[in-house]
């Protein structure tokens, strides 16, 4: 897999606003998603990505509306499918950048086993998983990264079940490039996603992004967020280490790895089929 | 169109034995051997449980013409040994011509097998083996077949030789073990069923459904494959696999047919002609991203090899039973391609005509194949030669203007933006959506975009290929997919016996072409309908979309045993 090795930017060519749509976000005001969206422009504009070279893939969820709010390509598919629509772009079109806009719900419950397997076959993606704990799309219900006391109409006095670990399961199952972010910081996210893009693996970025209508309370996020501590760790036994000790609200770049990407053959032997039909003739 | 079938000359041998006998490899040795002196043929495996090894039936149909079906009985039945026969003896239907060649060593034929009143011919197969060193008994059944079809013995011997050398047995020893099987049978008598030989143009392909169907895709354009393995469905992408990388493509093994799918949708959304293969479970957890397809408008293929269901079903047994499931599968109103090869050999041109519709209405399609169809390997006259295929999908350039990715067009059929072309970008959308791909819920938005899915395909003229067609008559038989075998068969033998009839097996079944069966069904007084399935999926099919005339019959049965000739053959009569 190839990628252009990009200079430190000295000029910008293209603003954060250049990859803005005119659609009008549905998400509710204060929404985390907001935050998400303008990391995102402004990592492409560092980037200095032309909007047409980049893919913006989805599923379904609030998080999953990012596609249409962007002015680059975009694909908003079927609840939890985003990882393998991406996979199949970016192995048909590898110089293209593509982005995999997704949510807790979408990423880790209806599209869990993609998950699992986009991060093993570590093809060159971005993963971007806004995780707010709850179905907002629905209007709120828990989510795989839900507390298991977490109230809601569908499972009173909570769903009881653990929730699960993103990150940790990312790296057990072979990601290379593990961080997290945190929505009210547009400029770290933003930076996290430089990385990520950058990466020449599967990339996930697990975003903290509050859903002020059905988890309020994680407008405490704010405050609770740290930084991570110290360089990232290219060692997965450390990096388990850390994120098992971790209180999922610590935020940088946990691991990176060794990126060693899934892709397609690029040297054709022969682009016409003679030689293939030759061998079906007695 | 295959020519009409003269089943007089058509020769059917089933070689049977336990694992490791060699009974498919003396099949498809066989076939082979045949198609190179220019007979047609076909080789349909029947295996046991077993994951590796077991007992196993190769059957085995030559004529001097084209060979798109099993017959009605066996000519000839050599059993390399009866261990676990009974599993397959639905399979063989023998009669009273029949030929039964075993080892007396091996015991007798089951009760089953000598109750047809079938002839037997002794012949000490492992004795002889055995008085060549290295020799195996499949090999002197080969040679035995020989002497008894008249199949000259040197396209045997190049056959076996080449196969099994490589395999480091030792080749004179193989010629010597293929000349005592030929010599043992020199003086059976009154057991031969010498076919003729071919004059003229005798080049043979030697391929199966699911290599034609994925050699069709290539013709057609695609260069991508994502896939999820399943039965009878794997050995289309194991061809596959290493041929697209050849031309510059790829096949990823997916975790999951939903995958497999989205996979192959995220690379033709990216502007190469993509393709996925399964079987019913499969297909069935692909409906809801066919409808994505079907809504934000992106070609893909799905080559549907069917076999028995519902669920687990009969994995290894044909069955046209999926024929719902690809019409009316998707939820929502979700207007797309459903194809059907056939015959063995047309999967090639079904699968290829199937890549350049998706791609020319920017729509799913979905090839129905199946078990029989898929596995079968037949020899057969080579398909005419590939035309390079330009891409027929209409691809919006570079521009200044707005670009509305759903506009509606006269055709219905609206320029898609391909990732990386500048100014055209957009989000294809499951949403419902406005011209411009804005999501929408209004009314009128839903109605136009519903319109334009459906009357891009209502719109397209899809020609004379959508029925092939044989006959003319008052009588006709209305089939699809492996039923036109024996159906197109059976149809030759009544007309040879005077009933005029005319065969019409649907290869486009969606969308409905009322119109065009109408003009087919002029002058028609009676229809006899033909499928494999129990709940009569095809004739629910007729009967909600075509004008039929009130005299209908219906021949459906399930699978695993296929339709054969004389049951279509027998219906038909009745209207003599």
């Amino acid at each position: 897999m190839k990628r252009m090795s990009k200079p430190e930017i000295l000029h910008f060519s293209h603003a954060a606003k250049d990859y803005k749509s005119d659609v009008k976000p549905i998400w509710c005001p204060g929404c985390g998603h907001f935050g998400v969206q303008a990391a995102l422009f402004r990592a492409l504009a560092q980037l200095d990505l032309p909007p047409e070279q980049v893919a913006v893939i989805s599923g379904i969820g609030c998080s999953s509306r990012l596609p249409a709010y962007t002015e680059c390509y975009g694909f908003h598919g079927i609840h939890g499918r985003a990882l393998p629509l991406a996979t199949g772009l970016k192995l048909a079109r590898p110089e293209l950048t593509v982005i995999v806009a997704s949510g807790d719900g979408d990423a880790l419950s209806i599209g869990g086993n993609h998950f699992l397997h986009a991060c093993r076959r570590d093809v060159d993606l971005t993963c971007i998983v806004m995780d707010n704990a709850v179905y907002g799309m629905t209007k709120g219900q828990p989510s795989p990264t839900t507390a298991p006391d977490w109230n809601s109409k569908i499972a009173p006095g909570g769903a009881g079940f653990n929730p699960l670990q993103p990150l940790a399961v990312a790296l057990a199952a072979g990601a290379s490039f593990i961080a997290r972010g945190f929505s009210g910081d547009p400029n770290g996210i933003a930076h996290l996603l430089v990385e990520a893009i950058r990466h020449p693996g599967f990339a996930l970025v697990q975003v903290l992004s509050p859903c002020v209508t059905y988890r309020p309370e994680e407008k405490a996020w704010k405050q609770e967020v740290h930084a991570a501590g110290p360089e990232p760790t290219a060692d997965p036994a450390e990096a388990a280490r850390r994120l098992f000790a971790d209180d999922g609200l610590s935020t940088g770049i946990f691991y990176r790895g060794r990126p060693a990407p899934h892709a397609a053959t690029t040297r054709p032997v022969s682009r016409d089929l003679t030689t293939i039909e030759a061998a079906f003739a007695l | 169109m295959s020519a009409p079938f003269s089943s007089t000359d058509a020769i059917a041998i089933a070689i049977m034995g336990s694992g490791g006998a060699g009974a498919i490899t003396a099949g498809g040795l066989l076939l082979e051997a045949a198609g190179r002196v220019g007979w047609q043929g076909l080789m349909t495996r029947s295996v046991g449980p077993q994951i590796r090894g077991g007992e196993a039936l190769a059957m085995v149909r030559l004529a001097t013409s084209p060979v798109s079906a099993h017959g009605d009985r066996f000519h000839i039945l050599l059993a390399l040994d009866w261990e676990n026969a009974e599993r397959f003896v639905d399979e063989v239907p023998l009669d009273a011509d029949s030929l039964i060649i075993s080892d007396p060593a091996a015991g007798d034929p089951p009760a089953t097998l000598r109750a047809s009143g079938a002839r037997l011919l002794p012949l000490p197969l492992d004795r002889l083996a055995e008085s060549v060193p290295e020799g195996r008994a499949n090999i002197v059944a080969l040679g035995v077949l020989a002497r008894l079809l008249a199949l000259p013995l040197e396209s045997l011997e190049t056959v076996v030789v080449r196969a099994l050398a490589r395999k480091g047995v030792n080749a004179a020893y193989l010629r010597q073990t293929l000349a005592v099987g030929h010599d043992a049978a020199a003086g059976c008598n009154g057991f031969q069923r010498p076919l003729p030989p071919v004059s003229g143009d005798s080049g043979r392909w030697l391929l199966t459904g699911n290599e034609a169907a994925a050699l069709g895709a290539l013709r057609g354009g695609v260069r991508f494959a994502a896939v999820y393995p399943i039965t009878p469905a794997t050995d289309l992408a194991e061809w596959l696999a290493p041929r697209l990388e050849q031309v510059g493509g790829h096949l990823i093994q997916a975790e999951d047919e939903i995958a497999a799918l989205n996979m192959a949708l995220g690379a033709s959304y990216g502007g190469v002609p993509a393709l996925t293969s399964t079987s019913g479970p499969g297909l069935a957890l692909m409906t809801e991203t066919l409808g994505l397809a079907v809504a934000a408008e992106i070609p893909v293929v799905v080559v549907n090899v069917m076999r028995g269901g519902p669920s687990t079903g009969i994995p290894t047994k044909s069955e046209q039973s999926d024929l719902n499931i690809a019409l009316y599968g998707l939820h929502g109103d979700a207007p797309h391609l459903v194809l059907a090869p056939t015959s063995v050999s047309d999967c090639l041109f079904t699968t290829q005509w199937a890549v350049q519709l998706a791609e020319t209405l920017q729509c799913p399609a979905i090839v129905l194949s199946d078990q029989f169809l898929g596995q079968t390997q037949v020899a057969c006259e080579p398909p005419p030669a590939a035309k390079p295929t330009a891409s027929t999908r209409v691809i919006a350039s570079v521009g200044g203007e707005r670009y509305h990715r759903y506009a509606l067009t006269p055709s219905g059929v609206s320029p898609m933006a391909i990732p990386g072309v500048p100014g055209r970008q957009y989000t294809a959308d499951g949403l419902e959506h406005n011209p411009h791909g804005t999501p929408s819920s209004r009314a009128a938005d839903h109605q136009a975009q519903l319109d334009k899915r459906r009357d891009k395909l209502l719109r397209y003229d899809y020609g004379a290929a959508w029925a092939e067609v044989e006959g003319e008559g008052e009588i006709a038989v209305l089939t699809w997919g492996s039923a036109a075998g024996p159906v197109r068969e059976a149809a030759a033998r009544a007309r040879a016996q005077g009933l005029a009839v005319k065969a019409i097996a649907l290869r486009l079944l969606a969308p409905a072409q009322p119109a065009r069966l109408a003009t087919l069904l002029s002058g028609v007084r009676r229809v006899l309908v033909v499928e494999q399935s129990h709940s009569q999926q095809f004739l629910g099919y007729l009967r909600a979309h075509y004008a039929l005339p009130a005299d209908i019959l219906i021949l459906n049965q399930p699978g695993p045993l296929p339709i054969r000739p004389a049951g279509v053959l027998a219906q038909l009569s009745q209207w003599k």
